[in-house]
């Protein structure tokens, strides 16, 4: 049975460990050693995890289980990643899993972590990695935003890759209003700050997300006039074989589905938002049927009264740590790139290991399993103890990945952004929202320029050249290029995924603190 | 139609512990542990940059930290991501005009 309106009232007595602050709960209570802040660069872990959702949380709690010694950089203050994103403990919620699917799952690897010897660095942003002979240096800046004084480097033998995803956008006309939101921002925004962008918002894209972000959104108060999905659901029919292999999936769907009847929330598929009207901030939007490959059909178009539009075309693998370093990556079925890893989530590049959304967009299910494979794989090879590789865990995790994985695929395969969607972006459309770059200055590039692929569109255009380094537009930009190419010169070559050397914004204050050999520099390396 | 559900209500948060920030010299409220996007949300308040070429209105997208849409003055200082940064008592929060350093000019 889908989830009673009850069960999101229902209060659970509070975890003990909620009280302690995120930099003290990390702290072993073993009475093993701690390590005083801002010191991390004198100790060399067996094992630095990037990212503290559920596949970093799930190999760093294991690592330390079999033994490593293990560092756990995330750059948010809290736990969690992005699904289990929650208000800061001074908020006083009670009840952080009303908004929350499987919290449960979440609180158990928790508590596993205040139990441990892992250091959790928070606010830890992880712009680069680097070969440091034996080890890997990885480079972080510190801060809310990353604005922190002093770089930091921790060195480690191993490194897993939890860095999960980010949403893809596709624009359309004035996209750029005040009250558009990611689908994944409103969800984010509301699970860790209780905010909402309006009263009456529409949810809008493709992908598993949405429903679950409008019940969210309802639950909290808000009207949910439509959720208005691209794909068909009929889809995954395409696939019976994977889903009858995850029940549970089916599950959480019913229970959104119950959801959103419960809320009264329409849900219009083969559709899409391809316009917003307002001034300053979103007063409506213009909802279009789509054909099989989501051009619009214009004489369905309608209008729906919105004060806020949360929108998002799925997720896409973040991974530009792991290829800045060089591990090879494969296109994945919604024609994102994700990092290749073997049985064991090791990737191409020897001592980096990658789990979660890295390796292609699965959901925290999968990222608990691959993250815990990952940790026994890196423990494994870490203590010369290859036989964990063939112990009964291990091949119980390797099933159900495989299950879960052929989920993702099929998932992928539903909801994958169709061919024509450009047909709905109009020439004054700024595709690029950093530079403000219009779909019309790229299809210049493409058309009387001959750029092919993004790369060439931002050194004409300068979309993808800002802020955000191309994550926002991306997407838009590739297709807009590819689309181009594949029609005036028959099948273009696959995009090559995006390259970004610093994973996150560094000052060059914080270079200029960098010593040669990488180390910060007010501080002198401990002799070990 | 009345709604009595909020946000804060849901996850039974202590609201009582809220603080005072101001946004253009107007005065909010914020909750302890809120990003400053977050306190500005809760307040009706969609927008708080002006972009760098057409001076157009912008605030919080992305919510995680990633596309910089966000960027606010923060007791002076701009180009903070308000997504990110956690609302502190006293807070003053301007529009960011552009690049946010017309006011450093010579």
């Amino acid at each position: 049975m889908p989830d009673s309106p009850s069960e999101e009232a229902r209060a659970v007595p509070r975890d003990g460990a909620e009280t302690v602050p995120p930099h003290e709960r990390a702290v072993p209570r073993g009475g093993a050693e701690t390590v005083p802040p801002g010191d991390t660069h004198a100790v060399t872990y067996d094992l630095a995890v990037i990212g503290a959702g559920s596949a970093g949380l799930a190999g760093a709690v294991v690592a330390d289980r079999l033994g490593l010694r293990v560092a756990l950089l995330d750059s948010s203050g809290e736990v969690g990643g992005q699904f289990y994103r929650h208000p800061a403990p001074a908020l006083g919620a009670v009840r952080p899993e009303a908004l929350h699917h499987d919290w449960d799952a979440f609180a158990g690897l928790r508590r596993e972590l205040a139990d441990s010897g892992v250091v959790h660095l928070a606010g830890h942003h992880v712009w680069t990695l680097a070969r440091d002979g034996e080890l890997w240096a990885v480079h972080a800046v510190t801060g809310a935003d990353g604005d922190g004084e002093r770089p930091v480097c921790v060195r480690a033998r191993t490194v897993l890759f939890a860095t999960g995803a980010g949403e893809r956008q596709l624009p359309f006309p004035h996209w750029t209003l005040p009250g558009v939101v990611g689908a994944g921002g409103a969800q984010a925004m509301l699970k860790s700050g209780l905010a909402l962008p309006g009263r009456r918002i529409v949810v809008a894209g493709s992908g598993p997300l949405l429903p679950a972000v409008a019940a969210s959104l309802a639950a909290a108060g808000a009207r949910v006039p439509a959720v208005v999905e691209a794909s068909g659901y009929l889809r995954y029919a395409r696939s019976p074989a994977a889903l009858a292999a995850n029940p549970r999936k089916l599950a959480e769907a019913a229970t959104y589905g119950a959801a959103l009847l419960r809320h009264r929330i329409p849900l219009r598929t083969r559709s899409a938002v391809t316009e917003v009207h307002g001034r300053d901030r979103v007063e409506g939007v213009t909802v279009c049927r789509l054909d099989r490959d989501w051009r619009p059909l214009p004489a369905t178009a309608g209008r729906i009264d919105c004060d806020a539009l949360a929108v998002g075309h799925g997720l896409v693998p973040q991974i530009e740590l792991a290829t800045g370093i060089g591990c090879a990556t494969r296109r994945t079925d919604d024609g994102a790139y994700a990092l290749v890893v073997d049985a064991f989530q090791e990737t191409s590049v020897r001592g980096l290991w990658a789990a979660g959304e890295t390796g292609g967009v699965g959901g925290a299910q999968l990222a608990r399993v691959e993250g815990e494979l990952a940790g026994i794989a890196a423990a494994a090879r870490v203590r010369g103890q290859e036989t964990h590789l063939r112990g009964s865990r291990a091949r119980a995790l390797r099933r159900r990945r495989a299950r879960m994985r052929a989920f993702a695929t099929a998932m992928a395969r539903a909801h994958a952004p169709g061919r024509d969607w450009t047909e709905w972006l109009d020439d004054a459309t700024d595709v690029c929202r950093c530079e403000e770059v219009t779909a019309g200055a790229v299809r210049e590039a493409v058309r009387d320029y001959g750029a092919r692929d993004a790369r060439t569109v931002k050194l004409l255009t300068r979309a993808g050249m800002g802020w955000c380094q191309g994550r926002m537009c991306g997407a838009a930009v590739t297709c807009l290029a590819s689309r181009a190419g594949t029609e005036s010169a028959g099948e273009a070559p696959p995009p090559a995924p995006e390259r970004r050397p610093l994973a996150a914004p560094v000052s060059l204050a914080a270079l200029a603190a960098l010593r040669p050999d990488g180390l910060p520099a007010e501080d002198e390396p401990h002799p070990e | 139609m009345t709604r009595h559900r909020s946000p804060a209500a849901l996850v039974g948060a202590a609201t009582e512990s809220a603080f005072e920030i101001t946004f253009d010299g107007r005065t909010l409220s914020a909750l302890p542990g809120q990003s400053v996007a977050a306190a500005l949300w809760s307040a009706g308040v969609l927008a708080w940059r002006t972009t760098r070429v057409g001076g157009r209105p912008r605030g919080a997208f992305c919510g995680i930290g990633q596309c910089y849409d966000c960027l606010a003055t923060i007791n002076g200082r701009p180009n903070r991501r308000a997504c990110l940064v956690p609302a502190r008592p006293g807070d003053a929060i301007t529009t960011q005009e552009g690049e946010g350093h017309a006011g450093l000019a010579v």
